[in-house]
């Protein structure tokens, strides 16, 4: 006998019922358009309030090397655009290989606990908030960048046609160089870990079958997994970029904040997110017109580049719908 | 067969085993370098005030104090764990609502074109630099309340944005890991579709939640770029929601790299220490519970 189910609680009115179904959707429709209207809302209030400065340089603002605050005058962003270039570019020199290395030791050379706890640490590093990077850098790395690399770096490479510009024998140790050092330091939890994991997307039979071709392991890496995973790995390292382009504290307590344009790797300078929070404040409204203009600049180039790097690790963290 | 392999070859899989492991060690060396050389710059502060450093105002040295001022060459960071706690909470109470009801819309009624747009711009959101999040909100404030553009307020709305975008895609994410038979049973039940979500689809995916409020938390509570526009320096505890107020990682950079004397260069390092602290903690809880999660989730 199957036992006869309880009755029912009544239903409540089917009208009240849509009603409450349209209020939830819509309510948390309108949060969810409100979220993203945020972005909207920034790009429009900085091109907004650079207006005037857009009007009056055009694109000669992204060429213009004068950014002169004690004379309120500004004919472009160019020191800031370079200083901000430069630093990612060694930060991605410096920071990538080593990404790459730590992704390819833990995704393919060790395996159990040690992978696992390595990879903690690893990623620890983007637990350090970046005032401390930035603070660790001032104290510790900038002398002995000083007294340390830059006179070796110098001797070493100073004499090297066209090249031993890069390295004079003035130095300071606040400098672009020690600014892309610190950020390469910053972009390596973010890099390896990305890049782990679309290495941990392909396939275990691309392995497999690699090795039982009697490859060594580093040749089925270097055969089997890595241009496999190319695509993700790329957009990892885009993924860094942005970060890299973008980061102000760090930069702000390494680079020396110069508005002159860097002429060497030993040079002072200013990136655009370094330039801003050092200059916003006691800004003229002219001068902030400007550093809104170079906001906007820096905001093109990091959507672009995060928008570049999320399409390429599209699917890597998007979990697979899972169907009955 | 070890013999089928040449020496090269084999010398060639050793040394990249080498290089990479080198690449490992060391980025779990500048781990272990920061912090401890962190906790050794702070040792003065922490031995100067003991367990004070986490309850007194700001030192006062007594090299800077004008006769008659009582002074203290060691005091603490309390104010600034004030600045950090008033700030994240604003902060989450604006962004944790928000994006946790957007990322549900997105999860349960966005897979359509209007969801994936609305996904990619906050994704795009999560990509703007926090500095122009401060200069943003700077404009927004000084437009709608000029009187408070220095303030608690606007500080934590702009950690609000900076929130957002890690909320809401959390939220989304881990939402779509809810087996589509769930949702299916739960219809098939006549359950109304937002009684679903409320009391079986955001249960099953409530552990991420959290994870993924943690990580936000994480994020913006490191955050000094956007709150050096936002907050004026001299005052640093909590006097209202419309004053100005100076958070753990601004303090670090105020009185580490703008400050010459040096207790108050200890004290820095020790907010900083600090600040790594909770940093660390809050990173290892998300990790646990994301790990709790995974067996469980049907993946």
């Amino acid at each position: 006998m199957i036992p006869s189910p309880p009755t029912p609680r009544p239903r409540r009115r089917p009208g009240l019922r849509r009603a409450l179904e349209w209020v939830f959707a819509g309510g948390t429709g309108a949060l969810a358009v409100l979220s993203a209207l945020v972005f909207v809302a920034i790009l429009a209030v900085m091109v907004h309030n650079s207006y005037p400065t857009i009007l009056h340089y055009g694109p000669g603002f992204i060429t213009g090397t004068v950014w002169d605050p004690v004379t309120d005058v500004y004919t472009g962003a160019y020191p800031f655009i370079l200083g901000t270039l430069v630093t990612s570019a060694i930060a991605l020199l410096l920071g990538v290989p080593i990404s790459l290395g730590i992704a390819i030791f833990l995704s393919e050379r060790v395996r159990g606990w040690i992978a696992t706890t390595a990879a903690a640490g690893v990623e620890l590093l983007a637990a350090i908030p970046s005032v401390v990077y930035g603070l660790w850098a001032f104290v510790v790395l900038v002398p002995f960048m000083r007294t340390s690399v830059e006179p070796a770096l110098h001797t070493w490479l100073g004499g090297v046609p066209g090249l031993g510009t890069l390295f004079p024998a003035t130095h300071s140790g606040t400098d672009v160089l020690t600014a892309g050092i610190i950020l390469s330091v910053m972009l390596i939890p973010t890099v390896s870990a990305v890049s782990r994991e679309s290495m941990a997307q392909v396939p275990g039979a691309q392995r497999e079958a690699a090795l039982a071709l009697g490859a060594t392991h580093w040749e089925t890496t270097r055969t089997a997994v890595l241009p496999y995973a190319r695509t993700g790995i790329l957009g990892a390292i885009i993924l860094g970029l942005g970060r890299a382009l973008g980061e102000t504290m760090a930069v702000l307590m390494t680079i020396g904040n110069s508005d002159a344009v860097p002429t060497s790797l030993f040079s002072q300078g200013q990136s655009i997110a370094s330039a801003i929070a050092n200059e916003f404040t006691n800004a003229s409204p002219k001068e902030a017109s400007a550093l809104v203009e170079a906001a906007v600049l820096l905001m093109g180039i990091t959507v672009l580049v995060n928008v570049i790097a999320r399409l390429m690790v599209r699917g890597l963290f998007r979990a697979p719908e899972v169907r009955a | 067969m070890p013999g089928t392999v040449s020496i090269r070859r084999r010398v060639t899989d050793w040394t990249t085993y080498v290089l990479c492991l080198a690449c490992v060690v060391f980025a779990i060396g500048i781990l272990v370098i920061i912090v401890s050389s962190s906790v050794q710059h702070a040792l003065p502060a922490f031995q100067g005030s003991g367990v004070g450093l986490f309850t007194r105002a700001e030192p006062l040295p007594c090299s800077y104090a004008p006769g008659g001022i009582p002074c203290n060459d060691f005091g603490g960071i309390e104010p600034v764990l004030e600045g950090t706690f008033y700030l994240m909470v604003l902060a989450s109470a604006i962004a944790i609502p928000i994006g946790v009801l957007a990322g549900v819309f997105l999860s349960e009624y966005g897979r359509n074109p209007l969801g994936r747009t609305l996904s990619f711009l906050v994704d795009v959101l999560a990509g703007v630099p926090s500095i122009v999040v401060g200069l943003f909100i700077f404009s927004v404030v000084l437009w709608w309340q000029p009187t408070i553009v220095y303030s608690v307020i606007s500080g934590g709305l702009a950690l609000a944005v900076i929130m957002l975008p890690v909320v809401v895609r959390t939220t989304e994410e881990s939402l779509k890991l809810v087996p589509q038979s769930t949702r299916e049973a739960a219809l098939a039940l006549g359950i109304p579709r937002y009684r679903s979500i409320l009391q079986i689809i955001l249960p099953n995916g409530a552990g991420a939640l959290v994870t993924g409020a943690l990580l936000a938390v994480a994020r913006a509570g490191g955050e000094s770029a956007p709150l050096l526009l936002l907050e004026l320096q001299p005052r640093i505890g909590f006097t209202g929601w419309t004053h100005s107020i100076v958070p753990i990682p601004l303090l670090v950079y105020l009185w580490g790299f703008t400050e010459p004397n040096a207790n108050w260069q200890a004290d820095a390092w020790a907010a900083a220490v600090t600040l790594i602290g909770i940093m660390l903690a809050l990173s290892l809880c998300a990790r646990f519970l994301l790990k709790r999660r995974l067996p469980g989730s049907g993946m």
